[in-house]
């Protein structure tokens, strides 16, 4: 698996990973803010949020339908959706992309929930690797009161009620993004996750989010104004 | 269909076989949490083209089946509770991408596999699949997908204990088409794919491309192929002949391997 800029294309795709609470939306609205202001060419998309998918897992999750199996390529479904008519057309017309989760998400979902992790993965082999993955490794508690402190009804799938850990919400939510926290831990080197410090407030991991991202993308090349250099740009690189 | 009750009572055993339990297998990584040696019932499925007759040989079957003693399931494509709405929807508009029409349909088969098949297969019926995995891997390999994808996609899939597919030519489809609706469907045209503005020529051309498709699939999987031009009798008396055997656990020609 390779990566956008690895494959040639013009654009570049951001991507934040981590645990409910961890403040990685937080974190990416922020970077999004300071990439528009420097009049970039942004574009922001989020997990689960392809329209015409979205209504058929919506009636699976509220109708309790899914199962690890179906869970796993409903998602499947809605990210291949965004992919093909969003990112990647996007990321050809040399855009920055921001994702707020990305295939990580499935692969440590889905196999907490059981499904193969190879299976997983060659499902999701149609997708590049972002040029960037943000990991924000919070410690388990930290995550876990922000969620708990704000909002106090847990989603049946959000808690892994399904997976039959404990009858209690909060107890099951606990289990479960305890089990995701090990998967993405163990993600982190083979995909090379920039990992920041969660714990942190929210103003230093932004200046760190700000500086990786200076530091591995020319933000210039992505000005609003640059589209015909760029376009002549990727012609004379073919 | 006059002929089917003196059919029957020509067929009707005395005694009931009782099917040995068969061990099945997924093709792959298969479904988490299910242990395919529980599956004790058998899985026969019919594929073929929009009139090559599955459904019809499928409604002789289940009713033959039903009255040799035989508790029968039927189970088909695109049905499922949890994505049909959207997959009628998304084919309407035509919107989706390969990929994204590939893992919707999937989805719908997943689910009637965990919600359906599987449970049925654990009660010991006989589960009578109108169309399985071969049909969306076809559709897909004509569209371009990648076979590897496709194969690792459906491992979730039970191996069934027999594929029958009903081969009839194109142009014998496309009088049986007309015969029924007087018009040819989109998809089963494969309009989608642009080979042709004229209806008619993709249709020929899309399902020459399918069978095709099927022929290379039938080298990996091992189908059963049945001479679909032949009459409903005919067709109809070889799939009962053959499913016998499946029911008393005797190999078709095919499953010498396993």
């Amino acid at each position: 698996m390779k990566t956008f800029g690895e494959m040639g294309y013009p654009g570049r795709l951001i991507a934040v990973e981590g645990l409910d609470g961890s403040g990685k939306t937080t974190q990416i609205h922020l970077l999004q803010r300071w990439l528009e202001k420097q009049k970039l060419k942004v574009f922001f998309s989020e997990w689960n949020s392809s329209e015409l998918v979205k209504s058929a897992t919506s009636r699976g999750k509220k109708m309790f339908l899914l199962t690890p199996t179906t869970f796993s390529l409903i998602h499947a479904t809605d990210f291949a959706d965004r992919y093909d008519r969003h990112l990647l057309p996007l990321i050809r017309a040399g855009y920055i992309v921001l994702c707020d989760r990305y295939i990580f998400t499935a692969f440590a979902r889905d196999v907490v929930r059981g499904c193969k992790p190879d299976w997983v993965r060659g499902i999701y082999s149609f997708a590049a690797l972002p040029d960037i993955v943000f990991f924000f490794k919070t410690d388990l508690d930290v995550s876990l009161k922000r969620i708990l402190d704000g909002r106090p009804q847990l989603k049946y799938y959000e808690a892994g009620m399904d997976m039959g850990y404990s009858n209690d919400p909060v107890t099951s939510f606990k289990i479960f993004q305890g089990k995701l926290l090990q998967e993405y831990v163990k993600m982190s080197n083979e995909f090379n996750f920039v990992e920041v410090n969660g714990n942190l407030c929210v103003e230093k991991q932004q200046a760190y989010v700000r500086k990786v991202v200076a530091e591995k993308i020319n933000l210039l090349d992505y000005k609003q104004d640059r589209n015909i250099l760029y376009l002549n740009k990727e012609k004379s690189e073919q | 269909m006059p002929f089917r009750h003196k059919d029957l009572k020509q067929t009707i055993p005395n005694e009931v076989i009782v099917p040995k339990p068969v061990h099945h297998r997924f093709y792959g990584y298969g479904l988490p949490n299910i242990n395919p040696e529980a599956l004790i019932g058998t899985l026969i499925v019919i594929e073929g083209a929009d009139g090559s007759g599955r459904s019809t040989q499928i409604s002789l079957l289940v009713d033959w089946l039903e009255s040799i003693g035989h508790a029968t399931v039927q189970v088909g494509l695109k049905h499922s509770t949890l994505v049909s709405e959207e997959l009628n929807k998304a084919q309407e508009g035509n919107i989706l991408s390969h990929t994204t029409m590939s893992l919707f349909y999937a989805t719908d088969f997943a689910d009637q596999l965990e919600n359906v098949i599987v449970p049925a297969l654990k009660a010991g019926f006989v589960v009578l699949a109108d169309r399985y995995i071969y049909t969306l891997m076809a559709r897909d390999l004509v569209r371009g997908m990648d076979e590897a994808w496709l194969r690792n996609l459906y491992g979730i899939a039970v191996v069934p204990d027999a594929v029958f597919y009903l081969s009839v030519s194109p142009e014998n489809l496309v009088q049986r088409n007309f015969a029924k609706k007087h018009s040819l469907d989109y998809w089963e045209s494969g309009m989608d794919l642009g080979i042709s503005r004229d209806m008619f020529d993709s249709f020929i051309k899309y399902q020459g491309m399918i069978r095709e498709q099927f022929g290379r699939l039938q080298k990996i999987y091992g189908f059963t192929v049945i001479d679909g031009d032949k009459s409903i009798e005919e067709v109809n008396a070889e799939l009962r002949k053959k499913i016998e055997a499946v029911l008393k656990r005797k190999s078709l020609n095919r499953r010498k391997n396993d």
